[in-house]
């Protein structure tokens, strides 16, 4: 994880958000692996489709690294719309993804980040 | 078209969701074999073998506990049986003399009689071999025995036609340099041709040579590398050395004489589930959980030759072992026309290079339909000044 910016450093930001659950939007994750993720990453919110409060959490890939962003919307006319930054924000590169449970050390690994093969290329992208 | 190439393929993989690839790198396709429609988790394949017959037939253990028969020749499944008892996936398969040997996880080896046609029957032998169990290997010089070994289930060396007792059991090395004991977890155990000896490689990263004639009990050579459990193994052409490789996507090459490691491939992203090298040409087939199949070559020069996307998690897999990969020819018109097209076309176009570059459409135009083809080849190569 880097360019971490926790509430309190955001400018101009939302009031809290309170507990509901968000909408979420995954951009760009376009290989069978950044599939995987991107799935893994919606079901780390329960799935309600009610859409009660306007917060959208969005997850944005690009060039292997993730991007997370909070958002309150709303509907100023019928066609503009405005947004307000609420939560942290981060940015997030995979690592490694296991099979199973988490277990660094005798556990299976089904993808694994190996800097001196993968990052050689600036064109080859994995997610 | 899929059934009719299967005897060409090169690889096969059984995958985690019951599905039996065929890969014929020569063509580069991959086809999907499955014995009912539906692809599911239970009958994930656990063990791939050759059966009876040369390579004409593949015996596939499912997690279901069945083994099923395909045959390459027809490209379909033909049969399967049932083998109950004891808990747990297969972890070995094995055929000898028309009989079927598997031994599953909770250590219970099992001979069956192999006639397909019966759903189920009583095993002929039954052998205990001990709890958790990771693989049992048949010697392929000596069909009748076989080596089992797991997690703290010390190698041991089966005669089927013999005792009930091991022929040889392997004793755990000294203790470390604490003082406590050194933990067993066999992971994978290969027959070393022309000697009695054994190769086992853990899930503490070592990999020991074991020698049933000689009068210790211990590992003759214990080599260690990485820092992962090593998963599969396999020897190489020239049996000098093995290939391993751990749950990282490791793959290294360590020298069986002086226990060294010789070099390493690159390119698993995943944990390695198979591993088979050609017995004569320098090819390694590694297959594992990033669904990638990877053919490498391992000597002069070192390196990926291909790389297939098989688009299910990877267990197992059997690489034909025939020396010529090119394939027959499948339908005998083909070859016939190909050579006299390219024959005219070849003549018609060395004409036409001393021609001036403006002049070239006009010609092109009069040839007629058959050249349509070749022009369309052509215009990448930028006829346009």
């Amino acid at each position: 994880m880097s360019s971490v910016r926790l509430r309190k450093e955001i400018k101009r930001r939302g009031k809290d958000p309170i507990g509901h659950i968000p909408e979420i939007i995954l951009n760009n994750f376009t290989t069978r692996l950044g599939h995987s993720v991107g799935c893994m990453f919606a079901f780390l919110f329960p799935h309600n489709l009610q859409f009660i409060r306007r917060e959208v959490a969005t997850f944005h890939n690009q060039r292997d690294c993730i991007f997370f962003r909070l958002h309150r919307y709303i509907f100023k006319s019928e066609k503009k719309g405005g947004i307000q930054e609420l939560g942290p924000r981060f940015t997030i590169k995979l690592r490694s993804l296991q099979k199973g449970t988490f277990d660094s050390k005798y556990g299976d690994y089904e993808w694994v980040h190996k800097l001196w093969e993968m990052d050689i290329s600036r064109r080859k992208l994995h997610i | 078209m899929a059934a009719a190439g299967a005897r060409w393929n090169h690889v096969w993989v059984g995958t985690e969701t019951g599905i039996l690839k065929g890969v014929n790198l020569q063509r580069k396709q991959a086809a999907n074999f499955t014995a009912a429609g539906q692809p599911r988790r239970e009958e994930a394949v656990s063990a791939l073998c050759w059966g009876a017959g040369g390579e004409t037939q593949i015996l596939v253990g499912c997690a279901d506990r069945t083994v099923r028969y395909f045959s390459t020749e027809e490209g379909r499944f033909q049969g399967q049986k049932h083998c109950p008892g004891g808990e747990g996936t297969f972890r070995g398969l094995a055929q000898v003399d028309g009989t079927l040997i598997t031994c599953v996880e909770s250590g219970i080896v099992r001979v069956w009689r192999d006639n397909d046609k019966e759903a189920s029957s009583d095993p002929l032998l039954e052998l205990s071999v001990g709890p958790g169990v990771c693989r049992m290997r048949q010697d392929p010089a000596h069909p009748h025995l076989i080596a089992t070994g797991g997690k703290e289930n010390a190698l041991k060396v089966w005669d089927l036609q013999g005792s009930e007792e091991p022929v040889f059991r392997a004793k755990n090395v000294r203790n470390d340099w604490l003082d406590l004991r050194v933990p067993i977890w066999d992971q994978d155990i290969q027959f070393l041709p022309e000697s009695q000896k054994l190769v086992t490689c853990t899930g503490y990263h070592q990999v020991r040579v074991y020698d049933p004639a000689s009068p210790q009990r211990r590992p003759v050579l214990e080599a260690t590398y990485g820092e992962y459990p090593l998963t599969a193994m396999t020897l190489t052409p020239g049996a000098n050395s093995v290939i391993v490789g751990n749950t990282h996507g490791q793959l290294a090459e360590i020298d069986l004489r002086q226990g060294r490691l010789l070099g390493c491939l690159k390119g698993l992203a995943g944990s390695v589930r198979g591993l088979q090298c050609h017995p004569s040409k320098p090819l390694l087939a590694s297959c594992g959980l990033d669904r990638v199949l990877r053919v490498h070559r391992i000597r002069n020069p070192r390196g990926l030759e291909h790389k297939v996307y098989l688009k299910s998690q990877l267990n197992c897999l059997l690489l034909s072992g025939r020396d010529n990969w090119e394939d027959e020819p499948q339908e005998p018109q083909e070859p016939k026309k190909a050579p006299l097209e390219d024959t005219e076309t070849d003549e018609l176009w060395a004409s036409l290079e001393a021609a001036a570059k403006r002049k070239l459409p006009d010609l092109e135009r009069t040839q007629g339909a058959l050249q349509t083809r070749r022009r369309k080849k052509q215009r990448p190569g930028s006829t346009s000044p």
